[in-house]
């Protein structure tokens, strides 16, 4: 019971990314019908977002600390960063160990305009080209923004330490009611769990509960009539775009501490977040979650040792599987509407 | 000629000349001289034109024709590699069962996954190709690979061993892949004043492949087959209610591409004998689709011109330096030089996929066409031109209202 309970908390991390990575994708999809392959970048941008603001926090200046000496018996130089000097040096490095947190708030404005400089520079004009198209262009843009990424900060992944308070794990088994260190589990990544579901549950009441989101919603139901109605739709679904974005790169930035960013992180996510909007259905916010979870469970299951043995390489296949099963017997996927980009 | 019009005689004329004097035609500049880093006539780079021109070909079989894009032909360009290299490591290092054993197994594994995959039309089955090809990358790259059974040799790629059995492989015969005796790597070079050109065995194995190969794509073009497949791209219903079944077309026309994708991996292999699952990655299936967009899909030519434009420009990008560009803009005052030379910087050397995303973001924006269509618009401007004049003629006799 504690193992499967510890294989579905493992997968909990994953699917979040995959969930956060693929609700931002249908989004996009749902509203302005464009498939956009450069959302694993914008993921990618939001994790850099984190490495930015970690590095701008610790600039530093070097001063001549009179009491120490080095090796060679002049005043030893230290390190030290601008906000300590502002701040004090006890808020000072408490900013900088907070800086994924914060880089939140820094990440939100960046990614919006980022989103809605590519919707209006970009995508707007592909909205009437055929999907291949609206793929391939995304897949250049892609390509673009990581390189931009790789000129910048080079090609090696960059270490983004979440919050020292946060660093080590929780035995979760012992309020579960398990033995001790039956279920350790890293505590930022329940943080993850966390701020996931708070993002997936914004964007959903967001939707449901404002009058924007209800125009929105009213437009991806039927584009045109909204339109003949005297709403300026585009600009609602240029918006949505960078909403989009921002939810993409929040992912990022939270994941920056569990998998040290680099230039190609997106991509990588990217194939599998377009698995996982097939498998949920194209066009549906809930399927694109709902699969995002279920399929990190199970790449965690399929990654135990008795299912490795038993099936040698189903952990790295899994998720490829249940595509393609679900494809052929439900080519809607799990949620998706009937009639939605089903041939 | 050999079943073909005048027109498409021609162009097979010309491929042929330019794949035959290729190494005449890419090195115009003398060794020696500032310009030579633009010279593309080294047997390395040939073969690669080569022998990713014939996957491309083999893609736009599929994408031009059907309008089915694949996102995971590289998968059949590495199994390709992979059976050629088995052949060299259990029979022999002739190339020519090891090139026509990965044409088979491209076509056994294109039969597989094409069976399965054209169910689903659209970005499904752009998914559904993608899946596939991620999972061969998976299992070539993990699971293939363990002591037991070592199918692919993980991440070290399969190569060729001595203590490996080459049950024919005769003791006068070169160590390395050869044709009947020529070894792929034998090379002629031919020094006329200050230019050096370089001729392959192993380039002019591949550019007569390719040559075969566009003559077959030529036909399977203008045959009613080729007609079929056009229909399955304008309009798949229209066609099922005039009482064709699409999805066997379709097929046949993923196994052929899937052939020439397993022939184009047989000749990696045979230029060098190794094989490696990256081969298989999606970002390599990615690679061809940008060949094949951005020298024009559905034409005869765009394939070979998007594959020499990406190849050649992937390699001249990725040799200047800095140095060579303080060179290039030395007689600029200094501060502009450095200037230039700091804005260009980004876009050379290891930031050549830089330069490339945006040449292939401006073609799918400006130039959906690809090259191909570049050329023609080209073409229509000069064209116009002399249609003006014509015109003006005719006005100025007959002067307007």
């Amino acid at each position: 019971m504690d193992a499967i309970i510890l294989q579905i908390l493992n997968g909990l991390d994953k699917g979040s990314a995959y969930a956060l990575i693929a609700l931002g994708l249908t989004l996009i999809f749902g509203t302005l019908g464009v498939v956009n392959f450069a959302h694993g970048a914008l993921f990618m941008i939001g994790a850099f977002c984190a490495v930015t603001l970690q590095k701008l926090l610790s600039l530093s200046y070097v001063v001549i600390d009179e009491t120490k000496t080095d090796f060679m018996g002049n005043p030893l130089k230290v390190q030290a960063p601008y906000v300590e000097k502002w701040f004090g040096p006890e808020i000072g490095e408490a900013i900088i160990n907070w800086s994924v947190p914060l880089a939140i708030l820094f990440s939100i404005p960046v990614m919006l305009a980022i989103g809605v400089a590519v919707e209006r520079g970009l995508i707007k004009y592909f909205y009437r080209r055929p999907h291949a198209d609206q793929i391939l262009v995304t897949y250049g843009l892609a390509i673009v923004l990581q390189e931009i990424i790789k000129y910048f900060y080079g090609a090696n992944p960059i270490p983004t330490p979440a919050p020292p308070a946060f660093a080590g794990s929780v035995d979760l088994g012992v309020a579960l009611g398990f033995d001790p260190n039956a279920i350790i589990y890293p505590s930022w990544r329940l943080i993850y769990f966390a701020f996931a579901a708070l993002i997936i549950g914004g964007v959903f009441s967001f939707l449901q509960f404002t009058t924007f989101g209800m125009v929105v919603r009213a437009g991806m139901a039927d584009r045109e009539t909204v339109g003949l109605l005297g709403i300026n739709i585009d600009r609602r679904f240029t918006i949505m775009f960078g909403i989009a974005a921002a939810v993409a790169g929040l992912a990022g930035v939270m994941y920056a501490p569990i998998n040290s960013p680099n230039y190609h992180m997106g991509m990588d996510f990217l194939v599998l977040s377009f698995v996982v909007v097939v498998v949920g259905g194209m066009g549906s916010l809930p399927g694109a979650v709902l699969a995002g979870f279920l399929l990190g469970i199970l790449e965690s299951f399929a990654s135990t040792t008795w299912a490795t043995t038993t099936i040698p390489g189903i952990n790295q296949v899994i998720i490829y599987l249940v595509a393609i099963i679900v494809l052929l017997t439900r080519p809607r996927g799990l949620m998706g509407r009937k009639g939605v980009m089903e041939d | 000629m050999l079943g073909l019009n005048g027109r498409d005689t021609t162009l097979l004329v010309i491929v042929a000349a330019l794949a035959l004097l290729a190494p005449f035609i890419l090195n115009p500049f003398p060794t020696d001289s500032g310009l030579a880093q633009f010279n593309a006539g080294y047997p390395d780079l040939m073969q690669r034109f080569a022998i990713f021109g014939i996957f491309v070909i083999g893609f736009n079989i599929l994408f031009g024709l059907t309008g089915y894009l694949s996102f995971g032909h590289a998968a059949f360009l590495g199994v390709g590699s992979y059976a050629a290299v088995w052949i060299f490591k259990l029979f022999t290092y002739n190339v020519v069962p090891a090139i026509l054993f990965s044409v088979v197994i491209g076509a056994i594994f294109a039969l597989a996954i094409g069976f399965i995959s054209l169910r689903r039309s659209g970005i499904y089955f752009s998914i559904l190709t993608l899946a596939f090809a991620q999972m061969s990358f998976a299992l070539a790259y993990s699971v293939l690979s363990n002591p037991k059974f070592n199918l692919t040799n993980g991440e070290t790629g399969l190569q060729v061993y001595a203590d490996d059995p080459q049950m024919f492989h005769g003791d006068h015969l070169p160590n390395l892949p050869h044709l009947f005796g020529l070894s792929m790597r034998a090379n002629y070079e031919m020094s006329v004043g200050a230019w050096d050109f370089n001729f392959n065995a192993g380039y002019y194995v591949c550019a007569a492949l390719l040559l075969i190969m566009f003559y077959l794509s030529m036909r399977i073009f203008r045959s009613p087959f080729g007609m079929m497949l056009r229909a399955i791209k304008s309009n798949q219903t229209r066609m099922t209610y005039t009482g064709l079944n699409a999805r066997p077309y379709a097929l046949a026309a993923f196994v052929i591409s899937g052939m020439y994708a397993g022939l184009a991996g047989g000749l990696m292999a045979a230029v060098d004998p190794l094989a490696g699952a990256e081969r298989m990655q999606w970002t390599a299936s990615g690679e061809v689709v940008l060949m094949a967009i951005l020298g024009g899909t559905g034409t005869l030519i765009g394939p070979i011109l998007g594959a020499g434009f990406i190849k050649y420009f992937e390699n001249i990008f990725s040799k200047i330096n800095d140095n060579v560009l303080h060179g290039w803009f030395a007689f600029l005052p200094d501060g502009l030089e450095d200037f230039i030379v700091a804005i260009l910087h980004p876009f050379i050397g290891k930031g050549w996929h830089l330069t490339l995303g945006i040449l292939f973001m401006l073609v799918v924006i400006f130039l959906p066409g690809g090259l191909v269509e570049g050329g023609q618009r080209i073409g229509r401007l000069f064209r116009r031109k002399s249609g003006k004049d014509d015109a003006e003629k005719a006005t100025q006799s007959t002067p307007a209202e």
